[in-house]
């Protein structure tokens, strides 16, 4: 067998779908995602963002971070890698997660799947392998990434149920959220688990490379029937937000990519406290997160809507109007479907609580002049949209 | 239930053992071995003869251990003081003393600039005295207790010592050794003697960065007292009984298996028989790396601490001969009277460091560094009458030793005999019996991961506040109610017992049971 030298003269590599996005690209507009070649926009964002909210959305999650973990003790090894209580976690069933350091500071956030007794996937933003198999010692498990040998494909969206099952993969209909079922489309074996990041009815598709294009085919076959778009990575910055979901590295700091003291987050600090289990046995982070729990919580990402429609990005939060500035803006996003102004921002607690009053101050340009603003925040304890329809099972029929 | 589980009954586990039980806690001692005493406990080899355990030279225990446990009502008491002879293969032996040197051909400057040269070091020692018989300071979060310790040694550095021995202490605390005493001295069987001191038990040659404060640390068993054929023997019995008479229980062939956790607190000890003998407080006097890897677990720590123990640095390199002799041998150029030192086959510092090289590479050098005694000049009990032992360290043992150990320990005792007949011509007909303690010998022995005299290297990095690793250098462990108290903690290695008095201190200081 000889060994492929030429890779390195592709900059970025190219995912099984990529042939398809590439002839549905008009903008050109790539981005790079963990060394894969992705749309930022397909075509035309406000068609790609309504696909989310009121049709159907196809996304390539083929980049995404994955681990394959297994062995007799692979259960035992997620208990104390991860913050969650797993112990109703069962094959064929999803939930989310997020492990920390010894000093209870978030690493990462992700989903893990059981496929089988002793079988599990686990899904990240970012690459972990040395954080998995460190923690590996003492454990009967073995680890392996999985993420160039599966191919992953997000379709989201209200119609998405009637789309894959219009394409030809049967037996959803009772595929509950956060299940997973071993189907076939046109032929072939496609995983799906009705999982997702962007709080609309969705599902994910693993299947391996070589069916990568027939099954992206039996899906836009029926472009006609339904309202089916491609989309990038701006429109599911957008649903993301609009969601509630936060994103490691964006909205807070990874914790073993963190340089300076006290830059990193604990789960209580990013909103991840329901994710934290601290009465089921040791897990990494377990002694800093218990100690941190008897203190008052020092600060919080929150969840803010922000009067008026000119966007906060890169501002700081006030506690009051020309109050003392308590925090900052992590993102923000316009959200056409609730035309809302939305933001998510880490703000500093007193006592444990948010100050009464939010403001951010702002700059914006009116004809290229920069102006500075100020515009009323109000904190949200539930996503910002979250529609009865994404959780019906069996889904609504379109 | 037991208020106090201590795991292992070396003199260290004693001292905390005995500090506890004083502190009016009710203590068990669970020692895996049939008797008291670890690495400093007599050894029987073939019925007749008995030989001190791997510290057959010692120098005396703190004077607050002896006060504080009594020990002197005991029956211990300080050795007769012995000097160091440095062997050369010529007769021209030199004879080193706590503060002079003498013998034919040592270079006049040499022998003049000894005594202040060791007494500038002694003073070193003694300045950072207190960073020793404290808990190492924690810079982070820092209590009273560490600014304190921190505060005196500052003081005890900036003023007890002057501006120029300051500037001196700072440019050599972190540096060799080999450079320090080529500044110094000129005779090369005198620079050996200084650097064997320094490396004795380190896997570290001459040249080797942080060689100063190795010896300055064997200097702090000097400030005690000088340094004799002791061994270990007797402050383990005044230790057992000390500890003993307050109260304490010391259980043998108990060998713990596992440290009982529940919801991240230490509740007890599984044995190897499967018994659970349950404790509201576990103390490890165990090596770091066994008692986190194998008796916690790593599953039951944090994945990074659980890494760094296993980071920890400290393959053993000493192996211990001890040998039956049917008379006393004779050594060219010594006298009778004066075959009761310590010999050392440390000719010169490049001797040293070749010896350290090969183990680098997992070799046995031809020509290692030797530390001979004849304990039975000491304590005739050891022997029959007319019959004596040799006990000998032997400087650099790999570990690991490319080939194993099985198929070359017996080549390397008959090289290492033949060596020394250089020395002592009538010896090998005075052979009666022998033992051969490699490192993998005293890791089995002694349960000491890889056979590390100190549980662990005594490398800067290891050192104070990093000791046995950042985590567990207070004693107390990310396990609740798990503590350490071993050589493995800070100040580390020696027969000194202070990592177990401090031990002992800070689990008063932490609250004792409550």
């Amino acid at each position: 067998m000889s060994i492929d030298h030429t890779h390195f003269r592709q900059a970025l590599q190219r995912t099984p779908f990529h042939d398809r996005y590439a002839a549905m690209s008009t903008t050109e507009h790539w981005a790079t995602w963990n060394t894969y070649k992705v749309p930022y926009v397909v075509d035309k964002l406000s068609t790609e963002y309504f696909s989310v909210r009121s049709g159907c959305s196809v996304m390539d999650l083929t980049p995404m971070e994955k681990y394959r973990i297994e062995g007799k003790d692979a259960h035992a090894y997620l208990d104390r890698l991860l913050t969650r209580d797993l112990s109703k976690l069962r094959p064929g069933r999803v939930t989310y997660v997020a492990w920390c350091n010894d000093d209870g500071k978030v690493i990462d956030d992700g989903t893990l799947f059981q496929l089988d007794e002793d079988t599990y996937r686990l899904c990240s933003q970012h690459h972990q392998l040395d954080w998995l198999l460190m923690s590996a010692a003492g454990f009967d498990v073995r680890i392996a990434v999985e993420t160039h040998d599966i191919a992953a494909l997000a379709v989201q969206g209200p119609t998405s149920y009637s789309v894959l099952t219009a394409a030809g993969i049967h037996g959803l209909e009772d595929l509950r959220p956060f299940g997973i079922k071993k189907l076939q489309c046109d032929g072939f074996p496609v995983t799906v688990s009705r999982t997702g990041y962007t709080g609309d009815l969705g599902y994910e598709l693993w299947t391996d490379p070589q069916n990568a294009l027939p099954l992206w085919d039996a899906i836009f076959a029926i472009q006609g029937q339904y309202d089916i778009h491609a989309i990038g990575l701006d429109t599911l910055e957008m649903v993301r937000i609009e969601a509630g979901f936060i994103m490691p590295g964006f909205d807070f700091n990874c914790a073993e990519a963190t340089v300076r003291n006290g830059y990193d987050r604990s789960p209580y600090e990013v909103g991840l406290g329901w994710v934290v289990n601290l009465d089921k046995g040791h897990f990494t982070g377990r002694n800093a997160l218990v100690a941190e729990k008897a203190r008052p919580a020092q600060r919080r990402l929150t969840k803010l809507l922000v009067d008026g429609n000119k966007p906060v990005g890169e501002a700081f939060i006030y506690a009051g109007k020309n109050g003392k500035q308590v925090g900052e803006v992590k993102c923000t996003t316009w959200s056409p479907i609730l035309k809302a102004n939305l933001a998510i921002a880490d703000i500093e607690l007193r006592n444990g609580k948010l100050p009464e009053s939010l403001w951010a101050r702002f700059d914006y340009q009116r004809e290229l002049k920069w102006r500075t603003a100020w515009a009323e925040c109000h904190a949200q304890s539930k996503p910002f949209y979250s529609p009865e329809h994404r959780a019906l099972t069996p889904p609504r029929r379109a | 239930m037991t208020d106090v589980l201590i795991i292992g009954a070396g003199h260290n586990g004693l001292v905390c053992a005995a500090y506890l039980a004083r502190a009016g806690l009710d203590v068990l001692v669970l020692e895996s071995s049939a008797s008291a005493g670890g690495m400093s406990a007599t050894r029987t080899v073939s019925d007749d003869y008995r030989f001190p355990g791997l510290a057959h030279v010692t120098y005396p225990i703190s004077k607050a251990i002896r006060k504080d446990l009594r020990l002197d009502r005991y029956g211990y008491s300080t050795g007769t003081p012995i000097d160091t002879v440095a062997l050369d293969a010529h007769g021209q032996h030199l004879v080193i003393g706590a503060d002079a040197v003498s013998g034919t051909d040592l270079p006049e400057p040499d022998g003049a600039a000894f005594p202040a040269f060791k007494g500038r070091y002694l003073e070193f020692a003694r300045k950072i005295q207190p960073l020793f018989s404290n808990k190492p300071p924690r810079l982070k979060n820092m209590g009273f207790a560490d600014a304190r310790t921190l505060a005196r040694l500052g003081w005890n550095i900036r003023m007890g010592l002057g501006k120029e021995a300051m500037y001196e202490f700072l440019r050599v605390a972190a540096i060799n050794i080999y450079d320090v005493l080529n500044e110094v001295f000129e005779d090369d069987r005198l620079k050996g003697a200084i650097a064997a001191d320094a490396i004795m038990g380190s896997a570290m040659g001459p040249r080797t960065p942080g060689t100063v404060l190795t010896w300055l640390q064997r200097l702090q068993g000097e400030l005690n007292g000088p340094l004799s054929c002791q061994g270990g023997a007797q402050l383990v019995d005044a230790l057992t009984q000390s500890a003993e008479d307050a109260g304490a229980t010391i259980r043998f062939d108990a060998h713990v298996e596992k440290i009982l956790i529940d919801r991240g607190k230490a509740f007890g000890a599984e044995l190897a028989d499967g018994e659970m003998v349950k404790g509201k407080l576990v103390i490890s006097n165990v090596d770091p790396r066994t008692t986190f890897s194998r008796m916690v677990g790593a599953p039951r720590l944090d994945t990074m601490f659980a890494n760094r123990v296993t980071q920890i640095r400290g393959a053993g390199v000493v192996g211990k001969l001890n040998i039956a002799l049917s008379g006393l041998p004779e050594f060219d150029g010594l006298s009778e009277s004066q075959l009761g030192n310590r010999l050392l086959v440390a000719p010169s510092m490049r001797y040293v460091e070749h010896a350290f090289n090969h183990s680098k590479y997992d070799e046995c050098s031809e020509h290692p560094v030797l530390e001979v005694t004849l304990p039975s000049l000491h304590d005739r009990s050891l022997a029959p009458d007319g019959h004596h032992v040799m006990s000998l360290n032997i400087a650099f043992l790999p570990y690991a030793l490319e080939g194993g150990w099985e198929e070359q320990k017996a080549t390397l005792a008959y090289k290492v005999i033949s060596q020394l007949g250089d020395y002592s011509p009538n010896l090998k007909s005075l052979i009666v019996d022998h033992e051969f303690l490699t490192p993998l010998d005293i890791e089995d022995e002694f349960g000491a991961v890889q056979g590390h005299w100190h549980h662990g290297e005594l490398s800067i990095h290891q050192s104070f506040m990093l000791r046995p690793l950042h985590g567990a250098a207070q004693y107390d462990t990310p396990v609740e109610r798990l503590f350490l108290c071993g050589a493995g903690s800070h100040p580390g290695g020696g027969i000194n017992g202070l990592p177990g008095r401090n031990a002992a201190k800070r689990v008063l200081e932490l609250g004792g049971v409550k």
